[in-house]
């Protein structure tokens, strides 16, 4: 009779678990933004893939000393703090100084991420603080929106001869001639790198939906509610989905895990808000931008759009009787 | 029940390699290993002796208290020993040892009960050993005589079988269609309840068939098709999906109306009434990775897992765990030297790297936990409110309501042992809340004294 076997491994069911880990999550997000990398490494030329690469590897060499200075177990492996540098770098007009993104990849990871207790316990998306502090700071580098010969026509003639010009919604909120609804769809416009071909930001989102990594109530809330008040504003609705960081906002930023809420009626909620916090903004604010302060506005009422959107139990209704 | 709305739940891999494949009864072994306690309740006192001769079917164990179900011999043969041992759970139990002398004597008090009316019933699944065979072991008795017998008026037959891997219902349902249905109707005459709905899922289209061939014509007993997603067999989630009727933390099934019981422990009881053989035999599945004869098994109870692998054909790697139950809500064992009890219903075995654990990583709010919850709970913030040793907020998310599924730990990409740290939360609340009425109940010792004091 053969030996007992002994010493088995004994630890607490499930033992089985869904492949889905933070890993492969990380590097789906980043396997869908890859379209948009292409369209503005197509529009911009090289620089945007140096500059892209650049962020990339800060925000990876600065989790990493950050970790190691703090003795903290590392995490680069995680990927998040690639993504993060992807996503900032798809921010950031293709002219911007390498050394000004380094600042922001700063920001992002070391003050936003880590000095919170790093992944899953900040409040804010680090690459959205990341980009308004740059936006603040660096004001112009940071709207310093190259012109190609790749752009639309009316994009290019706003320009004249300089090399850089701007973009449409500066033009929209000039009164100035505005690009044609393809160009914006397609992404032959100016602006920050990741923003300015739809087609290629919807290409990714359908990819994450697809695999489920996200899902669609912020985005479709979000954008949704900027087309209507756009057109209870008397603008152009497409225009308006179309220009700027709404469909990079609506399908990566906002839908980042830490910072939205986590059941569907919050997120609804949260999408909305970042919507009508955009259009106010593009309507009536300084600026003619407003998907980055929409978005941290809400990153803050997060946790209370949680708690207002708790989760009930199974037949019992909000008071606690049964049903 | 066709409400159209389902509780949520999760897809795993169903990973069912032995469906179709026939339940073989195991050659016997050498020596049974019987606990005294396969039930929630009171453990058993053994009534035989060291050196005495058992025979199948005969009365080992038993206790006067109302929470137990009898023990009875499993093979006929020798008693060798009665000792104490640590059960897989860690608690003290007592082994009743036989030495198996193969000639399998049924015992003379194996005969078809008499029954007229629902006390002889009751008396009869007390007598017969049952408790709940999906792996709850509640007494079968107690669960047939609920407080409130006139508001309880159907029987959910438990057929989902949504534990990966795990065949050995579904077999027997294949198998043993009609006596079930003959079990379903003999409980509901005697505890007078008005139908009975078998609930099975949707992956075994053959134990479906196989009930409504003779369901035909019967218009107070149905086949409920459920969805195949895990966990369709938890009692509160298979109430809900073949009645309606949400089962909430706390209450008992009868309260909503509904008796439940599995598949199997419906086919044993219906063999007892008919043959008045009480359970002694547990079929099992036996499977895994490193299984070199997967298959499903019947086994007498009290045979080790080791002479239960060694029949079939032993392992073709090194064991890195193995299982009592599904990989969902199975235990872990630290050996193969535990016995086959009658909540068992399976013992799977996995080589090191299926039982490789992961590093839990920082949570990243994904939601997946809360997707899964078919409790409708929020496991993210309950581990949260447990890390902060919480109890108010663990209340505030209803830590309560949680029945340990695992469907959140499954979905978790940071690998956070969800149900786990839920189950120690829950814990914790229990002893907050004992502590709280420790305290009242002192105050109010304490005043009323004083008052006392006061009126002297
Ligand atoms: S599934 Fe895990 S990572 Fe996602 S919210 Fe739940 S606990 Fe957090
Ligand atoms: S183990 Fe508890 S919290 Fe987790 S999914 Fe199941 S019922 Fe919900």
């Amino acid at each position: 009779m053969a030996e007992n076997r002994t010493g088995l491994i004994v630890s607490s069911a499930p033992h089985v678990v869904n492949p889905v880990d933070t890993t492969s999550i990380m590097r789906d997000v980043i396997i869908a933004l890859i379209p948009a990398l292409i369209v503005s490494i197509y529009v911009f030329g090289f620089r945007a893939l140096a500059l892209t690469l650049v962020n990339v590897a800060a925000c990876v060499i600065f989790e990493w000393a950050f970790q190691k200075f703090m003795h903290r177990k590392q995490t680069i492996g995680d990927l998040s703090a690639a993504l993060t540098g992807l996503i900032l770098a798809l921010n950031m007009p293709s002219t911007f100084p390498f050394w000004m993104a380094i600042v922001g990849d700063f920001i992002a990871i070391v003050i936003v991420k880590q000095l919170f207790g790093g992944l899953g316990e900040n409040f804010a998306n680090p690459a959205i603080v990341a980009r308004i502090a740059l936006f603040v700071g660096f004001a112009t580098a940071m709207t310093n929106w190259q012109v190609t010969s790749k752009m639309d026509p009316a994009i290019v003639a706003a320009a004249g001869d300089a090399m850089t010009g701007a973009t449409p919604l500066a033009l929209y909120a000039k009164g100035a001639e505005l690009p044609s609804t393809m160009s914006m769809f397609l992404g032959t416009i100016n602006g920050s790198m990741g923003e300015v071909s739809a087609i290629a930001l919807i290409i990714g989102g359908i990819y994450l939906l697809i695999r489920k990594v996200i899902t669609w109530e912020i985005p479709v809330s979000f954008i949704a509610v900027v087309a209507i008040l756009s057109a209870a504003f008397g603008r152009d609705p497409l225009f308006d989905i179309l220009a700027g960081g709404v469909m990079l906002g609506a399908i990566f930023m906002a839908t980042d895990y830490v910072t939205s809420p986590i059941n569907p009626a919050g997120k609804l909620i949260f999408g909305a808000g970042c919507g009508a916090m955009t259009m106010l903004i593009r309507q009536f604010g300084a600026y003619p931008e407003g998907v980055s302060f929409a978005i941290l506005l809400m990153n803050v009422l997060t946790p209370h759009i949680d708690n207002w959107t708790r989760s009930k139990l199974n037949g019992v209704d909000n008071k606690g009787g049964a049903k | 029940m066709s409400s159209g709305k389902h509780l949520k739940g999760i897809h795993v891999d169903h990973c069912k390699n032995t469906a179709g494949q026939a339940i073989i009864p195991m050659t016997l072994p050498e020596k049974v290993f019987i606990p005294m306690s396969q039930h929630i309740g009171a453990p058993c006192q053994p009534v035989v002796a060291v050196g005495d001769h058992v025979k199948v079917g005969q009365l080992i164990g038993d206790n006067a208290a109302p929470m137990c179900a009898p023990i009875h011999s499993s093979v006929s043969g020798e008693v060798v020993a009665i000792e104490k041992f640590m059960t897989s759970f860690g608690r003290v139990d007592t082994n009743v040892i036989i030495q198996v002398d193969g000639k399998q004597e049924i015992a003379e008090t194996v005969k078809p009960p008499v029954v007229t009316d629902k006390a002889s019933f009751l008396a009869a699944v007390r007598a017969s050993g049952l408790v709940g065979l999906g792996g709850a072991s509640f007494p079968t008795h107690i669960k047939y005589n609920p407080a409130n017998p006139d508001a309880v008026d159907t029987l959910v037959v438990n057929g989902a079988e949504c534990e990966p891997y795990i065949t050995v219902d579904h077999m027997t349902m294949v198998a043993h269609a009609k006596e079930i249905v003959e079990g379903c109707k003999n409980i509901m005459k005697y505890l007078n309840l008005k139908k009975t709905i078998i609930g099975i899922e949707s992956n075994k289209p053959d134990a479906i068939k196989a009930f409504n061939d003779i369901l035909s014509g019967e218009s107070d007993i149905s086949v409920f098709e459920l969805r195949q997603v895990y966990p369709q067999g938890a009692e509160r989630v298979i109430i809900y999906e073949c009645t309606g009727r949400h089962l909430i933390a706390g209450k008992l099934p009868a309260d909503v109306g509904v008796i439940v019981s599995n598949c199997t422990t419906v086919l044993k009881l219906q063999e007892f009434l008919a043959t008045g053989m009480p359970l002694v035999n547990k079929s099992l599945t036996v499977d895994g990775n490193i299984v070199a004869k997967p298959q499903n098994v019947e086994v007498p109870l009290g045979t080790k897992v080791h002479d239960v692998i060694e029949f079939c054909g032993g392992l073709t790697g090194e064991a890195g765990k193995i299982l009592f139950g599904g990989p969902m809500m199975g235990k872990a064992l630290p050996s193969d030297d535990f016995a086959v009890t009658k909540g068992n219903n399976a013992i799977l075995c996995f080589d090191k790297d299926f039982a490789q654990q992961h590093e839990e990583t920082a949570c990243i709010s994904c939601g997946r936990c809360v997707r899964g919850c078919p409790m409708n709970l929020m496991p993210a913030k309950l581990s949260r409110a447990y890390k902060h040793k919480d109890v108010e907020l663990l209340n505030k998310y209803n830590v309560m309501s949680c029945m340990d599924c695992g469907c959140c730990a499954y979905s978790c990409p940071a690998r956070k042992q969800l149900n786990f740290e839920i189950k120690q939360a829950k814990g914790l609340v229990m002893a907050a809340n004992a502590a709280a009425k420790a305290k009242a109940e002192a105050k109010a010792a304490k005043e009323a004294a004083a008052k006392e004091g006061g009126n002297n």
